[in-house]
């Protein structure tokens, strides 16, 4: 069937089986080859994208029903030929080793700062609590998220207010 | 390489067209909501359906709304919205503590509290939540709606009461005034299935005395609530020596099996020792909330 989203800012359209998982749509019909392909189980988050703007597995989402939405990859954190600073965070901090859990962890990262621009470690690690890093490099990926939060983009909020549900995730204390 | 088997897909525009579609493509067709208990087991062909009815433009039902005594939970809420409300967190902390350890924050952006009910996996967390909270389910279909408790909606594992040309719509939790509730869960790694996990919930009396008790379990072989547990803890003043004799009841209670998240005997330790966990949160919450 035929099926159009748009891709990083652009408008897609490819006739395909429903069966086609949106991972393999991006990376064989689209030959968009930064999304990674990991456990296809969803557990460990290499094939992250953004959803209209919210992190999903794309192993685990027909491509036919991200029809008519927003996805964005990792070809689509960059902007103008300039890095988002989620990616020149990882410059800095040496947030990969390997690199084949990269490109999820840093479209996760970059939907967290979307809206939390100022998260603590605790919320990082939260955030990132559905990816695996096989080089258990998590300290640096997390100075890396880190480095992008104290070095927004032009145009980014310096300092956004509490994303909404803060209050209901903060850890109650009873006795 | 994991694909599903062939199929034909279609998207529902509303709830009524979502019943006529499963109506007109029979006893293959299946509704896909977030997609993550219906895909893994397409891909791993344990689910070959004809057709793949998507509702996720149903939009009518994703909502959270809070009227009289009841709040109502659209089907289509998804587990992130129910972890970030407030309102839950403060009217039912047992759904925020559930949500908090069900699945990863990724998962939680597609996964809904229909699609986990429907699926009825024996380890799932929220059919616990909604037992203990003595939660009704809406069932829609042609000829109308249906109310159900959730022993009625609960039929076993992996089973439930809607029928195949049916559409589960709705959630509701009856608000009770000085209640409290909790859950909590043990788990090999974060975002597994539980080993065990026990939910309660409490309502005081004016006195102090627990005045109504709910205590369920999950992954443990024992469907609905634990009766016993409820009994013990009717009309007694909350004490460790309580909560104590209600964990031993429910882990007296419960039929676990062995299998490779644990033996026998270490799950119904841990129904026993995660039972009185709950009900000293539980009874904890409930002494500082004075309204529902």
């Amino acid at each position: 069937m035929q099926i159009s989203m748009t891709v990083n800012g652009e408008e897609v359209t490819r006739d395909i089986e429903p069966r086609v998982l949106l991972v393999h749509f991006i990376r064989e019909v689209l030959g968009l080859t930064g999304t990674h392909w990991g456990c296809d189980t969803s557990n460990c988050g290499t094939c992250v994208v953004l959803m209209d703007g919210q992190p999903v597995k794309s192993c685990t989402v027909l491509a036919v029903m991200a029809a008519g939405h927003e996805i964005r990859t990792v070809e689509g954190l960059a902007s103008g030929g300039a890095l988002d600073p989620v990616q020149q965070g990882f410059i800095e901090e040496h947030g990969l080793q390997c690199g084949f859990c990269t490109p999820g962890m840093m479209l996760t990262a970059r939907a967290l700062l979307d809206r939390n621009p100022h998260p603590d470690d605790g919320e990082i690690r939260q955030a990132i609590s559905g990816q695996i890093c096989r080089c258990t490099g998590y300290a640096t990926i997390v100075r890396s998220i880190q480095w992008a939060a104290s070095h927004p983009a032009a145009g980014e909020p310096a300092d956004g207010q509490q994303p909404a549900g803060a209050a209901a995730e903060s850890t109650e204390v009873t006795t | 390489m994991q694909i599903p088997a062939s199929f034909d897909y279609v998207r529902a525009a509303d709830v009524d067209n979502a019943i006529a579609l499963l109506e007109r493509h029979g006893p293959e067709a299946r509704v896909i909501a977030g997609g993550h208990s219906l895909l893994p087991m397409m891909k791993l062909r344990l689910a070959r359906p004809e057709w793949v009815i998507d509702i996720n433009d149903l939009t009518e039902l994703d909502f959270l709304v809070r009227e009289g005594d009841v709040l109502r939970i659209g089907a289509m809420t998804r587990h992130t919205a129910l972890l970030e409300s407030a309102e839950v967190a403060r009217l039912f902390p047992i759904v925020t503590d559930a949500e908090r350890v069900i699945a990863d924050p990724v998962v939680r952006n597609r996964g809904t509290i229909g699609g986990s009910l429907c699926q009825a996996d024996p380890a799932e967390d929220l059919s616990t939540v909604c037992n203990v909270l003595a939660a009704q389910v809406i069932i829609r279909g042609a000829g109308g709606e249906r109310v159900l408790s959730m022993p009625e909606f609960h039929q076993g594992p992996y089973e439930t009461a809607v029928a195949q040309t049916e559409l589960l719509c709705e959630i509701r939790f009856p608000v009770r005034p000085r209640s409290g509730s909790a859950y909590e869960k043990v788990e090999r790694r974060v975002g597994d299935w539980a080993v065990a996990a026990a939910g309660a919930a409490v309502s005081l009396a004016e006195n102090g005395t627990i005045s109504h008790a709910s205590v369920g379990l999950t992954a443990v072989g024992l469907e609905g609530t634990v009766s016993e547990a409820a009994d013990i803890l009717a009309g007694q003043q909350p004490s460790e020596e309580l909560f104590a004799e209600a964990g031993r009841a429910a882990a007296a209670a419960c039929d676990p099996m062995a299998d490779q998240r644990g033996p026998v005997d270490y799950k119904r330790h841990l129904a026993d020792e995660l039972t009185r966990r709950v009900l000293r949160r539980a009874c904890s919450r409930a002494a500082k909330t004075q309204e529902g």
